[in-house]
């Protein structure tokens, strides 16, 4: 029982991980067409090179976080990992498809000069950072509102199902958040013109943000179980949640670039902690039947198995943490567009 | 078709596709390590722009790999939902190992070396090479522990309705993954070693950085010798094992109908595999014992008494794959691996000759060969995988049972064509990228592509990132 408590505790983890990292590097795919416009457009695609360079070191890396929260997810609970699998069907392959035109755009888009080309690959970037956040956002708001699922753990809707006014909420506050966030970060590894233009940027979305925030706590409380759950207050996680990415604002106006994006980095993280403890010990909840519900017990892998991946976790969680922060160390410093260049 | 044919295509397309990037990326990712340790220890510069000229083209390889990766992984529960249920408690756990072993190791020291020249000392971005390549390996190794449990279940107990997991260590020390992970990297090595002898041939006939691809052509050939002989000698030990434990899949790969004794090997047959309407076949007496039994008097099973005996086991059924398909694909497979072998051989002839630059015509051979090994690799995943049927895992579930009851055939055919046309595409976007980076060779190319300077990145940004 201990061991599917962190279990849930660790997929948690791992989703939290890969929001909060990938997390920017889409707002940066998202922002890309925006930040990047100049008249001279060898100038613009300098512009465009900068950004998608500032994530280049990391994003593959953060990518992973999904692949292992999925991977997880089959191992200690493989009934989520299949209910939740078919179920969501035609979303995961959008997923999969705008997420494989975006992998290889990143490295494909500047090894060739002809600007169509290139355009071609920055579409394939935006459309691979917008439509994911929109896309998890929809799936994770589902999760916990509920979705028919049968007797036999086998999801009996649609896909017209996912998008009920909540989850398409959720959705656009997740795209929102990143764009947020990815401002942030260009705000703090860029310099000169972009950085003027994205920290314009996060002045103006900052305040969306925290109203986008706000209404999806709400709609949080009429759309699930969460009064039943949490009361009537909410308790200090959403709230902190929410609080952090209202401080941001504080210190986006004062320039504090560093302060800024770890705020909203916070803000993103208890977000999702909230959601995980509505869902909690649920991990998808059935709209037909609460009995349906798969949960940290009738989705779970043996106690043998948990034990196994419990020790294996403990011992290369901490290993892949400090090695990705030795890899954000090394590329501390800010890129200009005077930089030598990868991408 | 219905939903299980489509799944089944589906995994196909997606998974041989999928592979056509990993054995290159499993060799090259090696041999890139192994140039940028001679730059390190020797401090030439011909080893410095060697790397980064290979580099580039695993870049684009890997890529490419990665993508196409992240739908295996998701594809087990899209459509594969009922046998994700049978078999996670064991089948994800390799796959959990994987992500957290293997995936993070292998993006995130690629990202640094990639971005990483100017940052590292020359010794630490070696060591980086180095982890990015032990992440590719281990990550083969992970997912072949995962494919071994579908091909010889061990170390579980039926249980609750599923498989579950009764000893993590028989799972790991599956005896398929014995003979199946070194015949799989192996041949990523051959396939990379011909890969890089294939390009530098084309350089070397153009009298284009001759030094550089003769070096480059060396290291390969000594890589390639070594990997086809050893891919052979150990694919060997994989048919007896076979033999041992999937005997039909054995008999299918020989469209052996009836039980041999002493078997005899048929080394081509023309007509109808399924009918047994031989129109013309050379076989070789006793030779199907020396590759069973490493001896010459003993009895293979044939598929007639093999399907009464599996229907003795496990009821009525089909239990005989596709024979023409087994057939062909383990001859063109094991033929391809004997010309490579050969081919290994006389590259190393070449090599201690020092006739590399006069022998223009045998050079040729050698561009040709590039793509040969990619049809060896595929056609050894159809043998191992199509020779499974009818199980999804090898004795407990079957194909049928194994496919999701919730998705529609209309969605996974959607999906199919959908993926077929992307996967297209980006063939043709790789093949471009490819092309173009091996014909321009290595003054066009540094990891640092500086477009300041003019159209291709230049010789002298290569020589930028080399000074830090």
């Amino acid at each position: 029982m201990t061991l599917n408590i962190l279990w849930f505790i660790l997929i948690a983890v791992l989703y939290i991980g890969f929001f909060v990292l990938e997390g920017f590097d889409f707002g940066v795919g998202i922002l890309l067409p925006f930040l990047s416009k100049d008249k001279d457009p060898e100038k613009q695609d300098r512009k465009r090179r900068v950004m998608i360079n500032t994530i280049g070191p990391h994003w593959d890396g953060n990518e992973v976080w999904l692949l292992t929260a999925g991977g997880a997810t089959f191992a200690a609970f493989p009934e989520w990992y299949a209910t939740l699998f078919s179920g969501f069907y035609l979303a995961l392959f959008l997923l999969l498809l705008v997420l494989i035109g975006r992998g290889v755009a990143f490295e494909f888009r500047s090894k060739d000069l002809n600007p169509r080309w290139r355009s071609f690959w920055d579409w394939a970037i935006f459309v691979g950072s917008l439509v994911p956040p929109l896309l998890l956002g929809v799936a994770f708001a589902n999760l916990v509102r509920g979705v028919p699922i049968d007797a036999d753990m086998n999801y009996v809707g649609g896909f017209f199902n996912l998008l009920n006014p909540y989850a398409l909420l959720a959705g656009i506050s997740t795209v929102i958040t990143f764009t947020l966030y990815g401002a942030t970060f260009i705000t703090l590894k860029t310099d000169g013109e972009l950085r003027e233009k994205a920290h314009s940027v996060t002045g103006k979305l900052w305040i969306v943000t925290v109203v986008v925030l706000v209404a999806l706590l709400i709609a949080t409380y009429f759309a699930t179980d969460a009064l039943a759950k949490l009361g009537v207050n909410p308790g200090v996680i959403p709230i902190v949640g929410v609080a952090a990415t209202l401080i941001a604002g504080y210190f986006i106006r004062k320039r504090q670039e560093g302060w800024a994006f770890l705020l909203t980095a916070i803000g993103i993280a208890f977000a999702l902690i909230s959601f995980f403890l509505i869902l909690f010990p649920r991990v998808m909840i059935s709209s037909l039947n609460p009995e349906y519900s798969l949960t940290i017990i009738n989705a779970a892998s043996t106690p043998y198995t948990l034990t196994v991946m419990t020790i294996v976790a403990l011992i290369f969680v901490p290993i892949v943490l400090a090695y990705q922060a030795w890899s954000y160390w090394v590329f501390r410093k800010r890129l200009t567009t005077e930089s030598r260049l990868e991408y | 078709m219905d939903a299980v044919a489509l799944g089944r295509l589906q995994f196909a397309i997606t998974t041989v596709y999928h592979f056509f990037f990993v054995p290159l990326t499993l060799g090259l990712s090696v041999l890139v390590a192994l140039m940028e340790t001679l730059y390190v220890r020797s401090g030439k510069e011909v080893y410095l722009r060697m790397t980064k000229f290979w580099g580039k083209l695993f870049l684009i390889n890997f890529a490419m790999g990665v993508v196409t990766g992240i739908v295996q992984e998701f594809q087990f529960g899209m459509n594969w939902s009922e046998y994700s249920r049978f078999v996670g408690d064991i089948f994800g756990a390799p796959l959990a190992i994987e992500a957290l072993m293997a995936f993070f190791l292998e993006s995130t020291f690629l990202g640094v070396w990639v971005f990483g020249w100017d940052k590292l000392s020359k010794g630490t971005h070696a060591a980086v090479m180095w982890l990015v390549a032990i992440g590719t390996n281990v990550s083969a190794l992970w997912i072949l522990i995962a494919n071994s449990f579908m091909q010889e279940p061990v170390g579980y107990v039926l249980q609750n309705g599923r498989a579950e997991m009764t000893n993590f260590f028989n799972v790991i020390l599956n005896p398929n993954i014995m003979v199946m992970f070194p015949h799989t990297v192996l041949a990523g090595f051959a396939t990379a070693a011909f890969f890089v002898m294939g390009v530098s041939a084309y350089h070397i006939i153009r009298k284009n950085e001759v030094d550089l691809f003769k070096r480059s052509f060396q290291i390969a050939a000594v890589m390639a010798l070594g990997a086809s002989i050893l891919v052979a000698v150990n694919g060997h030990a994989q048919a007896q094992h076979m033999v041992a434990t999937q005997p039909m899949k054995m008999a299918a790969a020989e469209a052996l109908w009836e039980t041999e004794s002493p078997a005899s090997f048929s080394l081509l047959t023309i007509g109808d595999l399924s009918q047994r309407s031989e129109v013309f076949s050379i076989r070789l007496p006793y030779v199907l014992c020396l590759i069973a039994y490493n001896h010459l008097d003993c009895e293979v099973q044939g598929i007639y008494d093999l399907q009464a005996q599996f229907e003795k086991q496990f009821g009525p059924g089909n239990f005989i794959p596709p024979v023409a398909v087994i057939y062909w694909s383990f001859r063109v497979m094991v033929g391809i691996g004997f010309l490579m072998i050969a081919m290994a051989f006389w590259a190393l002839f070449m090599v201690m000759g020092d006739l590399l630059e006069t022998r223009k015509r045998a050079l040729r051979f050698f561009v040709w060969m590039i793509p040969i090994p990619y049809l060896a690799n595929t056609s050894g995943w159809i043998l191992t995988e199509v020779g499974r049927f009818p199980w999804v895992v090898y004795g407990l579930m079957q194909l049928e049972a194994g496919i999701s009851n919730t998705v529609p055939a209309g969605q996974v055919l959607t999906t199919l064509i959908l993926y077929t046309l992307v996967y297209g595409a980006l063939m043709a976007a790789t093949i471009y990228l490819f092309v173009k980076f091996i014909k321009a060779g290595p003054a066009a190319v540094s990891l640092g592509s500086d477009p300041s300077a003019d159209g291709m990145p230049s010789l002298v940004a290569a020589h930028a990132g080399a000074q830090d």
